[in-house]
């Protein structure tokens, strides 16, 4: 990203759940008695604020996410998507997810977020056994899950996928296939499966503290990512980034933006985002959030990326992508600078050590992970940050 | 001259002797604080400890001395110097050289714990040295203080008489004034003639970056001022004072320092070398006879290897030891090499805790993060062919083909504990190879129980076990008691198949394998997972009595890149960064910093 380059990819955040989950540390309150609707005016007063600082001529991708966005009713959900219409110029082609939990879902609320744009939903399913998922601190069971499903396909939609978490506590490589059996089942294009890490300010953190989160061994996790991994490729499915699996053209290319380290909005409570080199975090709390908006731009803190560290970045969320960086989008980025003139003894070591390979395309050349150096991401993208 | 006989007659001199833990610099900072030499905004705590390690720990490690003015009952003023002194086992000597510039001493007992080990070993020293003890049963104002029962102990152990002891609360500030009035009333003014040559007893010193070294003395005998030409007479070197002066508590020069008093001496001298504690300083012209008695060279008794972690820190290492030197005189480098660890120092200490400080203030003061090996004490060796030599350092023991013999250091343990613990207490020693002396009943409830240990022991884990298998009971003191044959062997480790000289150890021949084993075990602990499978393996010369395998890693990779919160991405994996900058490459595995210390942290069965 050029410094001035206008982001082209919007996340929202819906910082509302029905509950909150034992493994869970995103800014999300407990629905009941929140004041939603005020939300909603506050995300337009930042959206009307953000479009005039830093206009953009055209959204590619908008994620809403959460909390649990889908806890809107129908009246609130169409008002929330009227506004986003409203203040982003949404391509023709956009790809407009929505994250949603099983069970809350009903016809009528797909039948608006289908008819305000909504045309991608990404369910936090997580797994099919129902013990695990109460074990975890959902409130969905899985017929739960067939039920969503089958009602987001009669409104319409056919861009799905679904979360599933592996190395959860006392979870067995046997349920864990099981789950990855009953998902593919579905025959959705896209899955997101991702290992438990327990966050700070989690519940699963005190009872990690305590000695009281029985986790699988390293060795179990390793044998789960691994099974998975075959799994999923046997069912024709596209390894594309560390945790997630698609058919050919079904990639979340809102995601990828986060990948290729281009420049994001990021609205709502705690939301995230990045352009004009500068991080922010917005303010977490709900009510301070919406007082904020009233006044300015609700940030809780912006911080400037030097081109170093945005280098550094670039390295690592973009080796996240299994196909890998190419030296002429670092060039691009960097005004010109060479990826192997930054980067190239580190490279040449992480070669040598079998976790990276070259790849020369037919006019650039481009570096990805080897299947260890799938397994061993976090020694890959270390490498490239310098303290 | 009947000024300065008067002035001399008003002097006082004393230092404090106290347990760790038992008030000593809180008392001190009362004193300043009373007196009027510090305003009670100008009171930082703990005022007389200076560096800032002293003051985390709590300890004192360089001397100070402060001149104070006090308003007796009597009507008169007195002139005091109190001389703060260390109050750990590696400091022995420099306490001893600072008694000596004093002629009296607070004796300060916790009311609640009573008289300990190091309290006892240094109320030994100050009455070798002569020394009026005033008692001073300290932190009455706790719940649990036995303020009559200490006085007991105090009369029953040392043999002194406490009717009169000081009943304080330094905290609280209770009972001050009552030590100033003893102090006056009890402690002699100093001896000494004043028109005799000079005699100036050196008790410490510190490199000024101006002035150079500014030694710290107390005349016996005659007078020092500007101009003065100075001989030091043990080393023979030659100055012209420049400036003389005393702590107020700041450095402030006064016209001449006369007999009794406690000051500092500035002579542009550039190295401490040069200035030994305990030396004496007479005129060029006019030498006294004798040097005071006392001196001795201090010598190291533990040594170690530091080895910057990024090599290119070598030279700023060189200049933070040069440094540090200018102002410890007991520190002792020189460069050594290492297969695993590159360039850098081999360094003799007085003690663990000597050795401690030295390394925390390389990392904080300088900002070099350091590898340290595992201490070894100074071995003597005789080769078959009749030759000797001295061994501080594992990697360089002989081959056991080419030994006749070997010696150790022996020290003599004197530990004063409760009777509950005294089996206890046998046990450890007999467990460190230790020789029982003898037994003596403090009173009917403690104990005072003398071993010969080997110091290496000493070296190893004996304070930890001390303290674990005592509740913290007990408290411990040592001096060096000479040589010994034993059988000894040299065990050396291997990781991934290479032998790692810097952790190899010397151990006694039966402990060989229980250490080995103890090592190996710790290091798969310490040593992360690497990408391949690491063993680690303990030798004694080609036969492997222990081994272990680090297992290699197989996953570890962040999941999901969560709505764009790439920081927090960031954030993880910089920690994983700053834990691997701590970690050395010794051939083709991370090795963290403690690995090498590992052979003091185990766990022997």
């Amino acid at each position: 990203m050029k410094k001035g380059q206008a982001p082209r990819a919007l996340y929202i955040h819906i910082p509302f759940c029905t509950n909150k989950c034992h493994y869970c540390d995103f800014t999300s309150y407990v629905l009941k008695g929140q004041p939603v609707d005020a939300y909603l005016d506050a995300l337009e007063r930042e959206m009307e604020r953000t479009v005039k600082l830093m206009p953009t001529d055209v959204i590619d991708t908008v994620f809403v996410g959460g909390g649990t966005p889908t806890v809107l009713t129908p009246p609130q959900m169409d008002r929330f998507l009227s506004s986003v219409k409203a203040y982003f110029p949404l391509s023709e082609h956009v790809e407009f997810t929505m994250e949603a939990n099983p069970g809350t879902t009903d016809i009528d609320k797909l039948t608006a977020m289908r008819e305000g744009g909504v045309n991608r939903i990404s369910f936090g399913v997580q797994s099919f056994d129902n013990g695990l998922l109460e074990r975890i601190g959902r409130i969905h069971n899985v017929d739960d899950v067939y039920r969503s499903l089958e009602n987001a396909r009669k409104v319409g939609f056919n861009n799905l996928s679904i979360d599933l978490m592996f190395g959860l506590p006392k979870q067995s490589l046997e349920q864990l296939a099981d789950s990855v059996r009953k998902a593919l089942e579905l025959e959705l294009p896209h899955y997101s499966i991702y290992s438990l890490k327990v966050e700070e300010n989690t519940l699963f953190h005190k009872l990690y503290e305590r000695n009281e989160l029985p986790l699988p061994p390293e060795e179990e996790e390793f044998n789960m990512f691994v099974l998975l991994m075959n799994m999923l490729k046997q069912n024709g499915f596209k390894h594309y980034e560390i945790s997630n699996f698609a058919k050919p053209g079904f990639e979340s290319r809102h995601n990828s933006t986060y990948w290729r380290n281009e420049p994001y909005y990021g609205l709502g409570a705690g939301a995230h985002g990045y352009a004009n080199r500068v991080r922010h975090m917005n303010i977490k709390g709900v009510q301070p959030y919406i007082d904020a908006t009233l006044e300015k731009l609700p940030r809780l803190e912006s911080f400037d990326i030097s081109e170093k560290e945005a280098m550094e970045d670039f390295m690592m969320v973009g080796l996240r992508l299994l196909d890998g960086v190419r030296s002429s989008h670092f060039s691009k980025q960097f005004d010109g600078q060479s990826l192997e003139a930054k980067f190239g003894g580190i490279i040449d070591k992480l070669i040598k050590d079998g976790l990276l390979e070259r790849v020369e395309l037919a006019s650039d050349i481009g570096y990805r992970l080897t299947d260890q150096g799938v397994l061993l991401g976090n020694e890959v993208f270390g490498a490239f940050i310098e303290l | 001259m009947t000024d300065v006989r008067d002035r001399q007659k008003k002097i006082r001199n004393f230092s404090i002797i106290a347990h760790i833990d038992h008030g000593k610099s809180t008392l001190a900072d009362r004193i300043l604080e009373y007196t009027g030499a510090l305003t009670a905004r100008e009171m930082q705590s703990q005022v007389l400890d200076k560096m800032d390690l002293e003051r985390e720990r709590g300890i004192t490690i360089k001397l100070t001395a402060v001149r104070l003015t006090y308003k007796a009952d009597d009507g008169e003023e007195y002139l005091l110097t109190l001389i703060d002194t260390p109050g750990h086992v590696d400091f022995t000597y420099e306490v001893s050289r600072s008694m000596a510039a004093c002629e009296g001493a607070l004796l300060v007992v916790d009311a609640a714990q009573g008289i300990e080990a190091q309290t006892l070993a240094n109320v030994y020293l100050a009455l070798d040295n002569s020394l009026e003890i005033v008692p001073v049963i300290n932190k009455i104002d706790l719940p649990s203080a036995e303020p009559e029962r200490v006085k007991q102990e105090i009369e029953d152990v040392i043999g002194l008489d406490a009717s009169e002891a000081v009943l304080a609360s330094a905290k609280a500030g209770i009972g001050i004034k009552e030590i100033l009035e003893q102090v006056v009333s009890k402690v002699p003014a100093p001896t000494g003639d004043p028109d005799a040559p000079l005699k100036a007893l050196i008790f410490d010193s510190h490199y000024d970056a101006y002035k150079g070294v500014i030694v710290y003395v107390r005349i016996m005998e005659g007078s020092i001022k500007p101009g003065s030409k100075i001989r030091f007479m043990a080393t023979g070197a030659e100055f012209e004072v420049i400036e003389v002066g005393m702590f107020m508590p700041s450095m402030t020069t006064v016209k001449e320092l006369a007999v009794g008093d406690v000051g500092f001496v500035v002579a542009g001298i550039k190295n401490v070398k040069d200035t030994r504690v305990g030396d004496t300083i007479t005129e060029s012209k006019r030498q006294a006879p004798e040097p005071l008695p006392g001196y001795r060279r201090i010598n190291p008794m533990v040594y170690c290897g530091l080895y910057p972690i990024e090599t290119q820190d070598y030279n700023d290492l060189r200049e933070a030891l040069e440094k540090l030197e200018l102002n410890d005189a007991a520190l002792r480098y020189e460069p050594e090499s290492s297969t695993a660890l590159g360039f850098g120092f081999r360094c003799g200490f007085l003690g663990l805790l000597h050795m401690e400080i030295i390394q925390e203030r390389i990392e904080r003061e300088f900002n070099i993060p350091l590898i340290t090996t595992a201490p070894s004490v100074i071995y003597k060796v005789t080769l078959t062919n009749g030759e000797s030599m001295e061994i501080d350092n594992p990697s360089n023991y002989p081959e056991a083909g080419k030994l006749e013999y070997v010696e150790e250091p022996y020290v003599k343990a004197a530990i004063i504990v409760p009777n509950d613990y005294v089996g206890a207490i046998m046990e450890l020693c007999q467990a460190k190879r230790g020789e029982f002396i003898n037994m003596e009943y403090l009173d009917t409830n403690r104990v005072t129980i003398s071993y010969h240990v080997p110091l290496s022991e000493i070296v190893y884990d004996f304070f930890d076990q001390l303290k674990s298998s005592t509740k913290g009971y007990a408290s411990f003191d040592y001096e060096l008691s000479g040589y010994r044959r034993s059988n000894l062997v040299k065990m050396d480790i291997m990781l991934n198949g290479e032998q790692v000289d810097a952790l190899s150890v010397i151990v006694h021949r039966d402990r060989a394998y229980n250490r080995g084993r103890g090592i190996c075990q710790k290091m798969k602990e310490l040593i992360p997972r690497q990408m391949f499978e690491v063993p680690v393996q303990a030798s004694v010369g080609t036969k492997v009595i222990a081994r272990e395998t680090v297992k290699a890693m197989r996953k570890n990779v962040l999941a999901k890149c969560y709505g764009g919160d790439i920081s927090r991405k960031r954030k993880l994996l910089e920690k994983q960064k700053e834990g691997k900058k701590r970690m050395k490459q010794v051939g083709s595995v991370e090795v963290p910093q403690e690995a090498f210390m590992a052979v003091l942290k185990i766990d022997e069965d």
